[in-house]
């Protein structure tokens, strides 16, 4: 065992907890993880508990009240190095949708007394509340790049995330597309991979979860779904009102906005 | 960052465990205790709410299973399940044998991953005296790595069936999108007979561990089903002589919501708390199991019913091998269905769907326009089912020993939470219902 081995934390908001499970998903690599960095924060993994300054922080979930928004930034605070997993962290997850209803509206639809739970209005990404150093989009997120990320710390380098589509990923995979070929509406083409093309290969179109790529042309892919294959407004804008609803480039898409609605 | 507090003097003291560990998702323990009794118990579950029976309404029906997935990343499939039950009662569809079939082999690979976690990863850890597995396998390698490669298995399954093992994308509302291959589905077959042997050991391993005493005393509710341990259908019954459809659960269910918690808490209408899970399910359905499953399950001590929350993890051991022989005999059988799914048209109706996630029962109920568009949601999770019954043990487990010192006392009351593998990011975010009194 090394003198010093980094200290990895990992910290959840409001999220499914499928984005940490990914890390207890790395069934093969996990105990030679734990001999490489001290595992210094994860409840959902150990009772044990280390105290900060943490070397690599992963975030999982999205600030939705006070309370969540100070501990991230006493987080931050304590982390040298601090990532979000994920779409709820990234992009604010599908509990984003609460950010384009009336204020209140959907704790009044689930609560019989609404006044005893403390939420803000607004499901919010990292980003709006502290500086992030890497994101990490995916919901959930890829295994392998969440072990890259992990690594590259390790090794002292950049971590190798992708940037490109789906549609790039897919035409490598060797899919026949589902758009062009079945007329099956697809985001493939505004979406980053890292997935592995996963849903053109089982024969349905992307529907969007690892969010928008790097300069993605949104109204272009929503003319085409429009015109060639027939879809209603209403289909573009349901289709990227999902878990990265509050991702620019898909919230602009969907026609809900230039701000987060916080 | 774990705070903890105890306060003593006459009689009085408070047990805090401000944030519990190995759990899914952010809970704490509040027990008071004054002149020797425990005059409060709570499990507060301080997830923030996510708020999906809001969110669903107005969304297609078609949209559901993959949207309630997101409730859970330890068991989307169980909310898929439901979901496509519930979509499929409200419409009026039946969807044929030979798909309901691998949607119990996709299902048994969500058990086997979910039970191998809590079993090796967040249960055993108490009774072996570690902070957490990776520590436990200095000293007990072979059954850890044994757990994780079990665990494998389950998410193979998983990944074959669903594309990925989080948030499977392959599931609709009719069936599949597509359906694998002979040869995709081929490799499992060696994996799976590995595994049912490694989960009899495991259940060996995990019947030796020396478990507190306790009794359970409230109602044990699960699914039914005259001829298989149910998963994916059957009706609701109970120890208490509950036996109904889905469609009435919520005639017999009420939830309430209190102060502590942002889970609502449910009771059987006239009677009180109860437990949903492995323990109710061994109960209701023991004779249901293989032969293997159940002769281990003698082997290890169970009897036809277990009511001792830290035996669960025996029970849960029991269940991985159930799932790893039926999973066996689906992959050695299997021929693709003639068709992915059947179509499913939407109509003006109300639907209901239950079926069991690892934890317990998890009921689905939508009501639809005539477009498909969903007007209202409700979703009950097992944990919140199981909250009021959790927190009746951890009254008892503190009455049995309300003079041992501070620390061993927490560790006791956090034993008892982690015994009920509560999913906390499940059991947040919901229901409208009835306060009580109103």
């Amino acid at each position: 065992m090394t003198a010093r081995r980094p200290k990895l934390a990992v910290w959840k908001f409001a999220s499914c907890d499928g984005c940490q499970l990914s890390l207890l998903d790395c069934e093969d690599e996990l105990l030679a993880l734990a001999e490489r960095v001290r595992v210094a924060h994860f409840p959902e993994a150990t009772s044990a508990v280390v105290r900060g300054p943490y070397d690599l922080s992963l975030v999982e979930g999205s600030i939705t009240n006070g309370e969540d928004e100070a501990k991230l930034k006493r987080i931050r605070r304590a982390s040298r190095r601090l990532v979000t997993i994920g779409a709820c962290a990234t992009a604010g997850g599908i509990q984003a949708l609460r950010n384009f209803a009336a204020a209140g509206a959907f704790v009044d639809a689930v609560y019989p007394r609404p006044d005893l739970i403390e939420t803000l209005a607004t499901s919010t990404p990292v980003s709006e509340h502290v500086p992030v150093d890497l994101e990490l989009t995916g919901c959930p997120v890829s295994k392998a790049e969440l072990l890259e990320v992990i690594s590259a710390y390790l090794a002292g380098r950049e971590p190798a995330v992708r940037r490109d589509s789906v549609c790039e990923e897919c035409k490598r995979r060797g899919t026949v597309c589902v758009m062009v070929a079945r007329g099956v509406p697809c985001l493939g083409p505004v979406t980053r991979a890292g997935c592995g093309a996963l849903c053109p290969a089982y024969d349905r179109g992307c529907y969007g979860c690892f969010g928008p790529k790097e300069t993605p042309n949104v109204p272009s892919l929503a003319r085409w779904w429009r015109e060639r294959l027939g879809a209603g407004p209403g289909e573009v804008r349901r289709a990227l009102s999902t878990y990265n609803v509050n991702a620019p480039a898909f919230r602009e898409g969907a026609g809900l906005g230039e701000d987060s609605g916080g | 960052m774990a705070e903890r507090t105890a306060t003593k003097g006459a009689g009085r003291r408070t047990i805090r465990i401000d944030s519990l560990a190995r759990v899914e998702g952010h809970g704490a323990v509040y027990v008071r205790v004054a002149g020797g009794r425990v005059v409060e118990a709570e499990l507060r579950l301080f997830e923030p709410p996510r708020l999906f029976e809001a969110l669903l309404r107005g969304r297609h029906f078609t949209e559901a299973p993959d949207i309630t997935a997101r409730i859970c990343g330890i068991c989307p499939v169980a909310y898929q399940m439901s979901a496509c039950l519930a979509m499929e009662d409200a419409c009026g569809v039946e969807v044929e044998e030979a798909v309901r079939e691998l949607r119990r082999l996709l299902y048994w690979g969500e058990w086997i991953e979910s039970h191998a976690l809590h079993i090796h990863l967040l249960h055993a850890p108490d009774f072996l005296g570690y902070d957490d597995a990776m520590s436990m396998a200095r000293d007990h390698g072979d059954a850890v790595r044994r757990g994780l490669d079990l665990k494998k298995v389950g998410n193979e399954i998983m990944t074959v069936l669903g594309g990925r093992e989080i948030h499977p994308i392959n599931v609709r509302v009719g069936g599949f999108y597509r359906v694998p291959t002979r040869t995709e589905i081929a490799p499992l077959r060696e994996r799976l007979l590995w595994a049912r042997d490694a989960a009899l050991e495991t259940v060996r391993w995990v019947g030796e561990l020396e478990a507190p005493e306790a009794e359970l005393s409230c109602e044990l509710v699960g699914l039914r089903h005259p001829e298989r341990y149910p998963v994916c259908e059957g009706r609701v019954a109970s120890t208490g002589g509950l036996d109904i459809p889905a469609a009435s659960f919520e005639e017999h269910v009420l939830e309430e919501q209190f102060a502590h918690t942002h889970a609502l808490q449910a009771r059987i209408a006239g009677r009180g708390a109860y437990l949903t899970g492995p323990l109710a399910r061994y109960a209701l359905n023991a004779e249901r199991l293989s032969p293997a499953a159940r002769e281990a399950a003698h082997e290890a001590g169970l009897g036809d019913v277990c009511r001792n929350p830290h035996r669960s993890i025996v029970v849960r051991a029991v269940e991985v091998a159930h799932a790893c022989e039926e999973a066996l005999r689906i992959v050695e059988a299997y021929e693709p269905p003639g068709r992915p799914a059947v179509e499913v048209e939407p109509r003006e109706a109300t639907g209901h769907g239950c079926t069991e996630a690892p934890r317990g029962i998890l009921y689905h109920r939508y009501d639809l326009a005539d477009d498909g568009t969903i007007r209202e949601a409700r979703i009950v999770p097992p944990t919140s089912q199981n909250q009021r019954a959790i927190e009746e043990d951890l009254r008892a487990a503190v009455e049995r020993s309300p003079d041992l010192p501070r620390s061993e006392l927490e560790h006791v009351c956090e034993r008892v939470v982690r015994a009920h593998d509560p999913c906390i990011s499940c059991a947040t975010h919901f229901l409208r219902l009835e306060i009580d009194g109103r």
